[in-house]
C-alpha cells in the first residue's frame, strides 16, 4: 500500500456506482493504471473536467489492496481543448488513446510509449500544423516501438531493393537474409520497384512478389519520413498520398492488435 | 452456500447495475423476511412495468402503453423549442428547474467512438426528421458535458447548421455552491467564456 504521485493521460473512463468513476491512465512512470475517482459524476465534484479523456493530468494516486487504486488529487498538465472543441479532431485523439489503451500493460511502465501519445496528442492539438497525419504516423512509430515497423526499403518478401535505398543502413539486415541468386541479380543492374503493401508479411513488395494492396510512390515516401524523423516536415501542410498511408497505418496497428479500432471506423467526423 | 430460490434469486439481483454479491444477499434477505403482500406488490411492480412501458413514437421519452409521453401529451408545452437530451433521466432533471416550458427529443446515448456508438445507434435521424416536419424554431443541445456528450453537440450542430432552425447549447461552468479554487481549468475557462453582462437591462428591469 502505497501514495505515488505521476503524470498521464486518462484514456477512458467507466461508470461506477452512483457516481463515481474507473479512470484508465497511461502514466509515465507505473504504465497503465486503473482507478477509482470518486464522486466525479457530481457537478460539485474537487475533479470536474480533469479526468476526461484526452486530459493530461498530474495525479496523486493511492495503491492499496484491491486492483484498483484511487485518485487523490488530479491537476491538469494540458486540456487539449482544441481537439475536444473540433468535430473533425475528437475522433483522431480517441483513436489514438484507443491505441495506447490497447498497446500498453498495466503496471508496466512504458515512458516511450507515454511520450509519444503526449507528443501526438500536442501535434494534433496545434492548428498550425495538418491533424490528418497525426494518428497514421503515432500508429506507424509505435509499431516501430513494438518492434514491428512496417518494411519499407526493401520487399518484405524476397529482400530486393530498389536501387535507390542501397546503402541505407536500416536494409542491412534485410539485405543480409537475402538470397544469393536474387542479390546477384540485384547486382547485374536488375532495378526493383517497391509497389505492394502486404499485412501479413508486415512491409513493401516488389513487382515480382506483389499481393496486398498497392501502393503509389508518393505514399511511400511518406512513410519513409514519418519513420526516418521527418515527421515534423511531414506534418506541415497537405501531403500527396495521406490517406494511402492513413489507410496502410490503420490496418498494420488493425493487424498488429489483432482487433478493429473502433475508433477510427466511426462515422463521427464524417 | 446457498441453494434453491434463494440462490437464483441473489443471482439475478447480482446481475443488476451497482448490485454486487453482498447487496444481493442483504436484498434477497430482507425480501425473505418481508411480509408475502410486500413482495407480491414489488413483483407486480416489476412484470406491470417492463409489460406496460414503452417509448414516446415522437420524442423517445418514456411512456406508458404505446401512448405519447406526458410532455408531448401536454397542449400547453411550447412546441417551438426543442431540447435534446441523451436520457430519458435527463429530461426529470430538466423539468426540475420548472424553467424549461418547450417539449424534448431523446436520443438514447451520445457519440462513442471507443464504444462504436455512431449516429446510427442514436435517434438522430429521428430528430432530423421532426426538425423537417414540425414548426421548431429552436434547439437546444442539452447532452452531458462531457468527451461524448461534447462530440454529440458538435455533431447535431453540423447536421442542424443545414436547416433553418436556431441551434443553442446549455452553458457550462461553476455549480452553485463550488469553491472557485477548486474548479478545474477547463470548466472556468467555459465559465469565463460564458461570463454575461449583469449591467444590462432584462424585462424592464437590471439584473443586478
Amino acid at each position: 500500500m502505497s501514495l505515488f504521485s505521476d503524470r498521464g493521460v486518462v484514456l477512458r473512463t467507466y461508470k461506477l456506482g452512483e457516481a463515481d468513476r474507473i479512470v484508465v491512465i497511461l502514466t509515465e512512470g507505473h504504465g497503465k493504471i486503473r482507478a477509482v475517482a470518486k464522486g466525479v459524476r457530481r457537478t460539485t465534484s474537487k475533479f470536474g473536467a480533469r479526468l476526461e479523456p484526452l486530459s493530461h493530468v498530474s495525479l496523486l494516486v493511492w495503491s492499496g489492496r484491491s486492483d484498483l487504486d484511487i485518485i487523490n488529487q488530479a491537476e491538469i498538465v494540458d486540456t487539449f481543448r482544441t481537439i475536444r472543441e473540433d468535430l473533425d479532431r475528437v475522433p483522431k485523439g480517441i483513436s489514438l488513446l484507443e491505441v495506447a489503451d490497447q498497446i500498453s500493460q498495466e503496471g508496466l511502465a512504458d515512458p516511450r510509449l507515454y511520450q509519444m501519445l503526449v507528443g501526438a496528442l500536442r501535434a494534433l492539438s496545434d492548428t498550425a500544423w495538418n491533424p490528418e497525419l497525426v494518428a497514421p504516423a503515432f500508429f506507424l512509430k509505435v509499431l516501430g516501438l513494438e518492434g514491428s515497423a512496417p518494411v519499407l526499403d526493401a520487399c518484405a518478401s524476397c529482400g530486393a531493393r530498389p536501387s535507390s535505398s542501397i546503402g541505407r543502413d536500416s536494409d542491412r539486415h534485410i539485405a543480409a537474409e537475402r538470397t544469393p541468386e536474387r542479390a546477384t541479380e540485384d547486382e547485374a543492374g536488375d532495378l526493383v520497384e517497391l509497389v505492394a503493401f502486404d499485412l501479413v508479411v508486415g512491409g513493401m513488395l516488389c513487382q515480382g512478389c506483389r499481393r496486398g494492396r498497392a501502393v503509389s510512390a508518393e505514399a511511400l515516401d511518406l512513410m519513409r519520413r514519418i519513420l526516418n524523423g521527418s515527421l515534423s516536415g511531414v506534418l506541415r501542410g497537405v501531403q500527396p498520398g495521406s490517406e494511402e498511408v492513413t489507410q496502410i497505418a490503420t490496418e498494420a496497428m488493425e493487424t498488429h492488435l489483432d482487433r478493429r479500432l473502433r475508433s477510427v471506423r466511426s462515422a463521427v467526423g464524417a | 452456500m446457498y441453494t434453491g430460490p434463494l440462490r437464483s434469486l441473489i443471482d439475478e439481483l447480482g446481475r443488476m447495475p451497482g448490485i454486487g454479491p453482498k447487496s444481493a444477499q442483504r436484498i434477497a434477505f430482507y425480501l425473505l423476511k418481508a411480509p408475502l403482500e410486500d413482495v407480491t406488490r414489488l413483483s407486480n411492480a416489476i412484470v406491470v412495468m417492463k409489460e406496460r412501458t414503452t417509448l414516446c413514437s415522437i420524442c423517445f421519452n418514456i411512456s406508458e402503453g404505446g401512448g405519447l409521453c406526458d410532455v408531448c401529451d401536454d397542449a400547453q408545452r411550447d412546441g417551438s423549442i426543442l431540447c435534446i437530451v441523451e436520457d430519458p433521466r435527463d429530461i426529470v432533471a430538466v423539468e426540475r428547474t420548472h424553467r424549461f416550458k418547450g417539449r424534448y427529443h431523446v436520443l438514447h446515448g451520445a457519440l462513442n467512438p471507443l464504444e462504436g456508438v455512431g449516429p446510427d445507434q442514436l435517434k438522430i435521424a429521428e430528430l432530423m426528421e421532426r426538425v423537417g416536419n414540425e414548426p421548431i424554431a429552436e434547439v437546444i443541445l442539452c447532452t452531458n458535458p462531457n468527451l461524448e456528450g461534447e462530440a454529440t453537440a458538435m455533431y447535431l450542430a453540423k447536421l442542424l447548421s443545414r436547416t433553418d432552425v436556431s441551434v443553442t447549447r446549455i452553458a457550462s461552468g461553476l455549480p452553485v455552491g463550488g469553491d472557485l479554487e477548486y474548479a478545474d481549468e477547463l470548466t472556468l475557462g467555459r465559465a469565463l467564456d460564458g461570463r454575461t453582462d449583469l449591467t444590462t437591462v432584462r424585462d424592464g428591469s437590471t439584473t443586478i
